[in-house]
């Protein structure tokens, strides 16, 4: 079994007396789809946040490619991207122009090339030159995928990445994240409210409940474990017992 | 400190304004009132040239360096309010962008606010009022490029208010810098202030440029020990600021406000 790409070990976030993560400890290998699943406040936006970078943790490290985060900040978030419903990208920019931005901020060069094949692969090539305000929800959604898959990342945080939008276009987003894997090896880590996505595209899943882990495993294992028939009423039964 | 980065978020805005009036309208807009109204102010004085002598070089020419001061502020700070605006510190922040790169950046935007707001008042100033601020000279430079790091010092500062206390205190953007009015003696010799205030306005770089440039204008002298005080204090003044930006970030990621600063 090859060396997990993410390690986090005993990771725990207070915000004063609230907990927000409570000590949890997982991996992720390379070319692994983790899901994490819970309901709203279980604490997986902040435990991306945490693996971002962009909150401290309390307690507990954060490794990426054999390294400290807290230590090699730069380093290994050259090698990741996110993707977010609840982020949005410079509304006076161009598609084009916001793309420019993040291959510059990430040092990559033959931009131009890159920027096509992403807009290609987000069926946004037509839309080059839009200003970003004019754009749809659904295709800020994918906007946001073209720059997390921009830079070529090693492991890719997406939080519920696609809550906007319509079956078709989730669905041809869930086929690219697929694509993109078995090209690059990607590893992503998956947040999401749809059970049967997150059943269809992840290899493990781990359950966030009051931010502590309560259940992990492929999603057979979860819904065996908890005598279930599908994910989604281990999801109900676990939310309503809380 | 990686250029490749600093040249992203310069870009990024040089992209919003290329597109947007509104944003070039702001520039210009206020330095060019100010001028518009000290100008005729200026006019009226000069009724009294007898009684103050140089009064024209002496209130345009203050006017026009304040300007080069609240320019240099507002590039920093408005900058990290674009990004606030269009949620998309997370974007940046997430990246391999380091908060000091973050600032660089913003200074050199500031720099570009700072030229294009000052060819503009310089050109007016001299259409409307036949005043040329350069016949101040070449002393006018070193004052000049201490005003923008003053300028800076004041942007620091706010942006870390900022981002420490959410969006409700964006109006210090435009505020905080008349804070320091007062103790920067634009307008009037450092002399004219009560003393506890001259203590003060002593502390502040910016009092010794404006006291700089009026030695010049009357005496003709180069203020040497002016522009070396204004030097010192701005060095000091300056790390302490990066500094304290620093502090601030990582304050602000432990409490988990950098994601929430626009809400």
């Amino acid at each position: 079994m090859p060396a997990p790409i993410l390690e986090v070990k005993s990771l725990t976030k207070r915000f004063g007396d609230a907990i927000a993560v409570d000590d949890i400890s997982f991996d992720i290998r390379p070319g692994e789809i983790l899901g994490l699943l819970g309901p709203n406040g279980a604490g997986k936006t902040t435990t991306i946040q945490m693996l971002l970078g962009l909150v401290t943790p309390t307690t507990g490290s954060i490794r990426m490619f054999g390294l400290d985060l807290a230590a090699h900040r730069e380093q290994i978030l050259q090698q990741v991207n996110f993707s977010s419903t609840y982020i949005s990208m410079p509304y006076s920019l161009t598609i084009e122009e916001n793309l420019w931005v993040v291959a510059k901020l990430y040092g990559m060069t033959d931009i131009a090339r890159r920027i096509d094949e992403v807009l290609k692969k987000v069926e946004m090539e037509d839309s080059r030159t839009k200003v970003t305000r004019r754009l749809s929800s659904g295709q800020m959604t994918r906007l946001a995928l073209a720059k997390a898959i921009l830079t070529e990342p090693k492991i890719l945080f997406l939080d519920e990445p696609t809550a906007s939008l319509d079956p078709d276009i989730a669905h041809k987003i869930r086929a690219l994240l697929k694509e993109v894997r078995k090209s690059s090896g990607l590893s992503v880590l998956y947040t999401s409210h749809n059970m049967k996505e997150m059943e269809e595209m992840s290899d493990r899943i781990i359950f966030l409940q009051k931010g502590k882990i309560v259940a992990q495993g492929t999603a057979q294992e979860i819904t065996q474990r908890f005598g279930q028939r599908n994910l989604e009423e281990v999801f109900l039964k676990l939310a309503r017992e809380s | 400190m990686k250029l490749h980065r600093i040249n992203a978020l310069v870009h990024r805005h040089l992209f919003l304004y290329r597109r947007s009036l509104p944003r070039l309208m702001e520039i210009f807009y206020w330095p060019f009132l100010d001028l518009v109204v000290w100008g005729f102010i200026t006019v009226y004085l000069m009724k009294f040239q007898g009684q103050l002598p140089g009064v024209v070089t002496f209130f345009l020419g203050a006017l026009i360096l304040w300007d080069v001061l609240f320019r240099a502020q507002q590039g920093i700070t408005i900058s990290f309010l674009e990004e606030i605006w269009a949620r998309n510190l997370m974007n940046l922040f997430a990246s391999p962008l380091k908060p000091s790169e973050f600032l660089a950046a913003t200074m050199v935007l500031s720099i570009f606010k700072v030229a294009a707001v000052s060819v503009v008042m310089a050109t007016c100033a001299l259409v409307f009022y036949d005043y040329n601020v350069f016949m101040i000279g070449l002393s006018l430079v070193p004052f000049v490029l201490n005003l923008v790091i003053t300028g800076w010092i004041i942007g620091v500062l706010t942006t870390s208010i900022i981002m420490r206390f959410g969006q409700e205190a964006e109006v210090l953007a435009w505020g905080m810098v008349f804070l320091f009015q007062p103790v920067s003696c634009v307008f009037y010799p450092i002399e004219v202030l009560p003393k506890w205030l001259q203590a003060i306005a002593w502390g502040n770089p910016a009092a010794h440029i404006f006291e700089g440039m009026r030695m010049v204008l009357n005496t003709s002298v180069f203020p040497s020990e002016h522009l070396a005080w204004a030097v010192g204090l701005n060095l000091l003044y300056f790390a302490l600021m990066v500094g304290w930006f620093h502090h601030t970030f990582n304050v602000c990621k432990e409490q988990g406000l950098l994601v929430r600063v626009g809400e």
